[in-house]
């Protein structure tokens, strides 16, 4: 194979020259496998938020007062050190770097990939062998990343824009009280579909990047490397079925409001609504 | 076994790198199924300069799966459906009668066709020389066993230097990635003591050369299962991790940088 011979300028022309180095540790950012550690760590931390967020709404099944409770302590993290929500704002803008550098990185990856790749198309930059180009190893979740991710990013702008700012549910949306929130929303039809088709789109997302980011960041370890597989399994299983429980519980009636005690109609005030719930909290003790 | 089969071959053919190239159809009758897929187009080739046209161009040198001079696409697979051979050693017994089979070059925009099913493949001896090499002062030969080289980072190089540099794994990859060769000749170097010296510098100008030329891994796995010598994931890994490391160390051998 390679005869070490050098003469300059054979060869095809590089697809990307080399570039001049930023400072130390941008220059990590400028080459590809720097990219995918960026991917994998910011996913590590994507990967985090959604397994607390599953698990922190599984306090929906306690009631619409532990539901309250558990989004207020949400807001009061850091005690009375800080003023209220400055903790929850520091996580979001953290949330919102992570999403940023996560999607950057595929994107620009992705590109890469395109370019170095004849006759590319966008689904999985695959290029076409006219043979017929069968894939052995690659599997669903990995030749669908670039689909599920855009699933993902669009469903994540829905979600906040209906259980965050209540677009939809307009004057029935009620601040601080998302067991109602949630209970309205989910108990349309259309609405749990959506939630179910973007939550087995995250799971698949999730399978593979899971095991994908041990690879990336280097960790193989020939004793530990089937359980890397068993580790996605297990987070993506883990997270299907946390997820996957709100929109069907709502739909089979397990979530809903006929026997709530601080009914939300019989009030006129948002407020009034949050100390009721606050009140039956203390009663229950 | 001195069966005979009769083949429909759709072949790539390209004048050079600037034509467009088409598929041309070619009856390869009456196959012995115990030529390698080599031969068998050495066969067609040899009637068809007797027809007086064109024979199709393909590369071999040893035939034996060493020299990584060979690599066709064979309906979609690279080196064809048998698992860890090179597209040499495939055999025709593999094939039944009346079998349709499409034969295309390796596809990458690094990879261009020279003519017909031969691709330039540049590019991995670019790599090579960005560091795929020790530096010794040569002189008689050293005494054996004069470095100690533990048994397993020894066996673990070989896995690594079995690689042929046929470009297989890049033609499979649909990211046309070169993550698998790559790994497998800077490791073959890194995880033995001979390679310490230049192993943070090999690491970082061997990657960055391959980043220059070809896509990014994906970990899609589908390298591995072209690879006529069964490369293992395992190496892409440790050069991702020795990648980054090298960033973080070469700067503080160089002071800054
Ligand atoms: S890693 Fe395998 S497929 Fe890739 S060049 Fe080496 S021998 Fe060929």
């Amino acid at each position: 194979m390679a005869q070490t011979l050098s003469r300059s300028g054979r060869g095809p022309q590089p697809l990307r020259p080399r570039k001049k180095q930023l400072p130390f540790p941008l220059n990590i950012y400028q080459t590809a496998i720097g990219r995918k550690w960026v991917m994998a760590l910011t996913g590590i931390g994507l990967l985090g938020f959604v397994v607390a967020h599953m698990i922190g709404n599984l306090h929906v099944y306690e009631g619409p007062a532990r539901m309250a409770e558990y989004a207020e302590t949400l807001r009061t993290l850091g005690g009375g050190l800080v003023p209220r929500g400055t903790i929850l704002w520091i996580l979001r803008l953290g949330l919102i770097a992570m999403f940023g550098l996560h999607i950057h990185s595929a994107y620009s990856l992705k590109e890469i990939s395109r370019k170095a790749s004849p006759k590319a198309g966008f689904v999985g930059g695959a290029k076409q062998y006219s043979g017929g180009q069968d894939f052995i190893a690659a599997n669903f979740a990995s030749r669908t990343m670039r689909w599920t991710g855009p699933i993902i990013l669009l469903y994540l702008l829905y979600h906040i824009a209906d259980l965050t700012w209540g677009w939809w549910l307009g004057d029935d949306f009620v601040h601080g009280d998302p067991y109602h929130n949630l209970s309205e929303s989910l108990s349309s039809l259309p609405v749990a579909i959506i939630y179910i088709v973007a939550n087995v789109a995250l799971a698949v997302h999730i399978f593979h990047g899971a095991w994908s980011m041990f690879q990336s960041l280097g960790i193989n370890n020939p004793k530990y490397n089937k359980a890397r597989v068993a580790i996605a399994a297990g987070l993506a299983g883990l997270i299907l079925v946390g997820n996957l429980s709100f929109p069907i519980l709502t739909q089979a009636g397990l979530i809903d409001e006929d026997n709530r005690e601080c009914a939300v109609e019989d009030f006129d005030d948002e407020h009034d609504i949050l100390i009721c719930l606050e009140e039956q909290l203390e009663e229950e003790g | 076994m001195d069966q005979v089969i009769s083949l429909t071959l759709k072949v790539w053919r390209q004048n050079g790198p600037d034509d467009a190239g088409a598929f041309q159809t070619y009856q390869a009758e009456g196959i012995s199924q115990d030529a390698s897929f080599l031969e068998m187009l050495d066969i067609v080739n040899e009637r068809l300069i007797e027809e007086g046209t064109e024979p199709i161009t393909f590369e071999s040198d040893c035939r034996e799966g060493i020299c990584g001079t060979c690599g066709l696409m064979i309906n979609g697979k690279a080196h064809g459906p048998e698992l860890g051979t090179a597209t040499c050693q495939l055999h025709m017994r593999k094939f039944n009668d009346g079998d349709h089979i499409t034969i295309e070059p390796w596809r990458a925009v690094s990879f261009p066709v020279i003519k017909d099913l031969a691709v330039e493949r540049t590019p991995l001896d670019l790599i090579i020389e960005a560091g795929g090499y020790i530096s010794v002062p040569t002189g008689s030969a050293p005494d054996a066993n004069l470095t100690p080289v533990p048994k397993e980072a020894a066996d673990m190089a070989f896995d690594a230097a079995a690689c042929i540099g046929c470009g297989a794994c890049v033609a499979a990859c649909p990211n046309s990635a070169a993550q698998l060769f790559t790994s497998a000749k800077l490791n073959h170097l890194n995880l033995l003591p001979q390679g310490q010296a230049e192993r943070w510098q090999r690491a970082e100008n061997m990657v960055e050369t391959m980043e220059m030329y070809f896509g990014t891994c994906t970990n899609h796995g589908e390298c591995h299962e072209a690879c006529p010598k069964e490369i293992s994931l395992d190496f892409i890994a440790f050069m991702n991790r020795d990648y980054v490391k090298a960033k973080i160390k070469n700067r503080k051998l160089a002071g800054q940088r």
